[in-house]
């Protein structure tokens, strides 16, 4: 009796009392939970800033905003969106479900998994207060090529570059908590061939953010000095080349892409065979796709800089090495159309969600192969064709495999079921506001409007209409995903521990919502 | 319960000071570098120093109460086995860093530089500065006025041969007193590890007076176009590390004299020497790179 007790105190003891909880914490179940409102709290943030972007699209014409502070709102809202709102989302979910997954007692490195999280906030406050300096906030976009983020940046561009760096520790850090953890934290029994597809991803991804993130904080390294302390890194008339930044900045940035979408497909590769009730269609083949595309997306940078005068044999071995992803990506899709084939489905809400991802996504992978084609890019090069591409994989595409996340699992989090209704009126308002945002994006692409102008000539004035009506609809349509999850976190019908229909996974095993400690006891995985 | 358990720590303050400190610490590196040419980086300054003050502490605080857990027999070989996989892939986005800088310097050579001075399938750059001739290393930049190219480089058979001798001699040094760790022989392991941190303290010196010698005698400088620029950038990061080693490697010798560590438990000793041998290879490809070819 004597030990029990001790054990319970010791090792099964609930979260700390009061606000300092969060702060101090090591749990990964609440480092998950921070994650997710951090990323949520980013996702509205830039989305205000799209609603900006869209509002002054509205009409040709410049309606609303300055020139200068519409390129400050493109730049931002793309910064946030990819490190501040879909990154984090991610890095949460990992947090949450890898260790109930793998049935381990937590993450490998407890207190670093605190650290990589609170430093973001920190990251995010500097980023943002760059929106109140002199000069204004970054306004060279995203992708902040040089000489525009060197030659021509507003001085904002330092504090930029530290908070980049702020964000790379942060990201690597978790990315290697999260190996640590699949690596070995693993129950007894587990073996690699049977994680499920969400840990497989993530192992990936991980791998894909240690490699690339330090990359990253290489070229701001090498911005900061050619801004300040005189290099010529970025400057041909000290015999660097502006291209050096791009194809270092694609280096980092073409694996990134993947980070935001691997993990989308772990989610959805869970998600799908639960609702189709039958086991993932071709699991290992899962495994190597996803591999494949880790591997390629290595050797495919400079696909993003088919305008910019590489070599022939560079725009050759660029553009078929691009098309040779569709191959895995391909199989991917195959294999989850193929799980729901003759399956007996149900349509709650993550399904939903999971199916217009795949749908979704794959109209997103198509233009992208269409972007692949070196002679055609010339044509579609910075037009809204590559925006309404890029937002096809990351909204619909991440974005909605985040969101299938959240409804699937928000039951074992929270111990209560969220209103179905509500879920799929939320889905559909999301669905159809999304379409409408971004489908008429790629028939004024191909038409000609370039992107990242405030202003476009009449004949672009039917389609951008719709499109801003759309995203005020996507836009709006997340207050009601806000009010689902705090009425879900409140109360509601108490969920199972199965949730589902006979789902598969360790983490299904535990009570919902699943206790503060789980797995202190490896289960044994048969 | 006769498996071990996973030591999950409780509550930690460490983190999140970190977090303030580092935010401190890129902060006032923002406002000290946007200030350096109007000299208003004062604050910046103070700020700096503050976050490299408290991340110090913080640092100490963080590793003694580690050490002291490790000392209390808290981590099962499973968490030994995390710390090794965290140590691993640390070292590993530590090169991906380097990767970066290399990659810059053979595009630069290969490509970039050949194609302003008119050669190869892009050679068509030589209209920026007609009559510029490509060479490596760049000692006439496209732009002289701008960027003065340097009058002459660093010799690599003098200084940086002998400082590869130096690093290439201290892994082996650091090996021989890991060996004489396991084998406890404590007085050799001593005077190992004792010879590892003055060989890394040589190279430090010798770097020093090298880049003295760069901008004193030689005119290369961080304004002397791409060659002085990822010269700097290479040889600097490089530098910084190898610091950070000495450092560690003096931490770790202070707990050998200590007796923290035992022959089949002492991960922390394992951990620099990796390190070590990280910052070992990073110059063989340094001198390789940089300064003979």
């Amino acid at each position: 009796m004597n030990t029990i007790t001790k054990v319970e105190h010791t090792e099964h003891h609930g979260p700390a009392a009061g606000i300092s909880r969060w702060f101090y914490t090591t749990n990964h179940k609440d480092i998950g939970t921070l994650y997710l409102w951090f990323s949520f709290a980013m996702f509205l943030t830039g989305g205000c800033m799209a609603l900006m972007i869209r509002a002054e699209l509205f009409q040709p014409g410049l309606q609303l905003i300055q020139p200068d502070f519409f390129n400050q709102m493109t730049t931002m809202h793309g910064l946030i969106m990819v490190f501040g709102a879909v990154m984090p989302a991610f890095v949460g979910l990992a947090n949450w479900m890898l260790p109930m997954m793998v049935g381990a007692p937590d993450m490998a490195l407890p207190r670093m998994n605190n650290w990589s999280f609170w430093i973001l906030p920190f990251a995010f406050a500097m980023m943002l207060s760059t929106l109140f300096m002199d000069g204004g906030a970054p306004n060279f976009g995203w992708t902040f090529y040089a000489p525009l983020s060197t030659t021509y940046a507003p001085p904002s561009v330092t504090y930029f570059i530290f908070a980049v760096h702020m964000m790379g520790i942060s990201s690597i850090m978790g990315a290697i908590n999260i190996i640590a953890t699949i690596l070995n934290m693993r129950a007894p029994g587990m073996t690699m061939m049977k994680l499920p597809l969400f840990v497989w991803t993530w192992l990936i991804t991980a791998f894909l953010l240690i490699a690339v993130m330090p990359v990253l904080a290489g070229v701001v390294t090498m911005m900061l000095m050619d801004i300040h302390f005189g290099t010529s890194f970025f400057n041909a008339a000290g015999g660097g080349d502006p291209v050096l930044f791009q194809h270092v900045f694609w280096f980092f940035g073409h694996p990134e892409v993947y980070i935001m979408i691997l993990p989308a497909f772990g989610i959805v590769s869970e998600i799908i065979p639960t609702f189709a009730r039958k086991r993932l269609f071709g699991y290992s083949s899962m495994v190597y796709a996803t591999s494949s595309i880790a591997f390629l997306s290595f050797i495919v940078w400079a696909h993003h800089m088919f305008t910019v005068g590489l070599p022939l044999m560079g725009e050759l071995f660029f553009m078929y090495a691009t098309m040779l992803i569709a191959v895995p990506t391909g199989v991917k899709v195959f294999n989850w159309v193929a799980t729901m084939f003759r399956g007996s489905m149900t349509f709650e809400t993550p399904m939903l969600f999971a199916i217009a991802f795949v749908v979704l996504f794959t109209i997103g992978g198509f233009s992208g192969l269409m972007l692949a084609i070196a002679p055609a890019d010339f044509q579609y090069h910075d037009t809204y064709f590559v925006v309404a591409h890029f937002h096809y994989v990351l909204v619909p595409g991440a974005v909605f495999a985040i969101m299938a996340g959240v409804y699937y699992w928000l039951p074992k989090w929270t111990g209560h079921y969220y209103p179905e209704t509500m879920g799929k009126v939320h889905f559909w308002c999301s669905f159809v506001g999304v379409n409408l945002t971004f489908f008429p994006m790629h028939f004024i692409g191909l038409a000609g409007m370039p992107r990242r102008i405030p202003d476009y000539a009449l004949q672009f004035a039917d389609f951008n209409m719709i499109a801003s009506i759309g995203a005020f609809i996507f836009g709006f349509s997340q207050l009601i995903f806000l009010v689902l999850i705090i009425k879900t976190i409140r109360g509601g019908s108490p969920a199972t521990s199965e949730v589902w229909d006979e789902p598969t996974g360790l983490e299904w095993t535990v009570p919902s919502p699943a206790p503060y400690h789980t797995f202190t006891t490896p289960p044994e995985v048969k | 319960m006769s498996h071990e358990t996973y030591y999950v720590p409780a509550q930690s303050r460490w983190p999140i000071f970190a977090s303030i400190a580092l935010f401190l610490l890129a902060y006032g590196a923002g406002t000290l570098i946007n200030g350096l040419k109007t000299q208003t980086g004062d604050t910046g300054l103070l700020l700096l120093l503050a976050g490299a003050f408290m991340m110090s502490l913080i640092l100490i605080g963080w590793f003694r109460h580690v050490i002291n857990e490790g000392m209390d027999g808290k981590f099962s070989p499973q968490a030994d086995l995390s710390f090794r996989w965290g140590m691993s892939w640390f070292i590993f986005s530590e090169i991906m860093f380097f990767v970066a800088f290399f990659g810059a310097l053979f595009y630069v050579r290969t490509l970039a530089v050949p194609w302003l001075g008119g050669e190869g399938e892009k050679g068509v750059s030589n209209m920026l500065w007609q009559g510029f001739e490509a060479q490596w290393p760049l000692l006439t930049t496209p732009d002289m006025e701008q960027f003065p190219g340097a009058r002459a480089v660093i010799d690599p058979w003098h200084l940086p041969l002998i400082n590869t001798a130096i690093l290439i001699s201290s892994s082996f040094t650091i090996t021989l007193a890991h060996h004489a760790l396991k084998a406890e022989r404590r007085s050799a392991i001593i005077l190992w590890h004792g010879l590892t941190v003055v060989l890394g303290v040589i190279f430090l010196f010798f770097q020093a007076s090298e880049y003295i010698e760069a901008y004193q005698e030689l005119g290369l400088t961080l304004e002397s176009g791409i060659y002085g620029a990822t010269f700097f950038i290479l040889t600097g990061f490089h530098g910084l590390h190898v610091t950070l080693g000495t450092l560690m490697l003096i931490i770790i010798w202070i707990r050998v004299l200590k007796g923290h560590f035992t022959p089949d438990s002492h991960f922390g000793y394992e951990a620099v020497a990796w390190y070590w041998h990280f910052v070992d290879v990073v110059w063989v490809g340094l001198f390789l790179f940089v300064y003979v070819f």
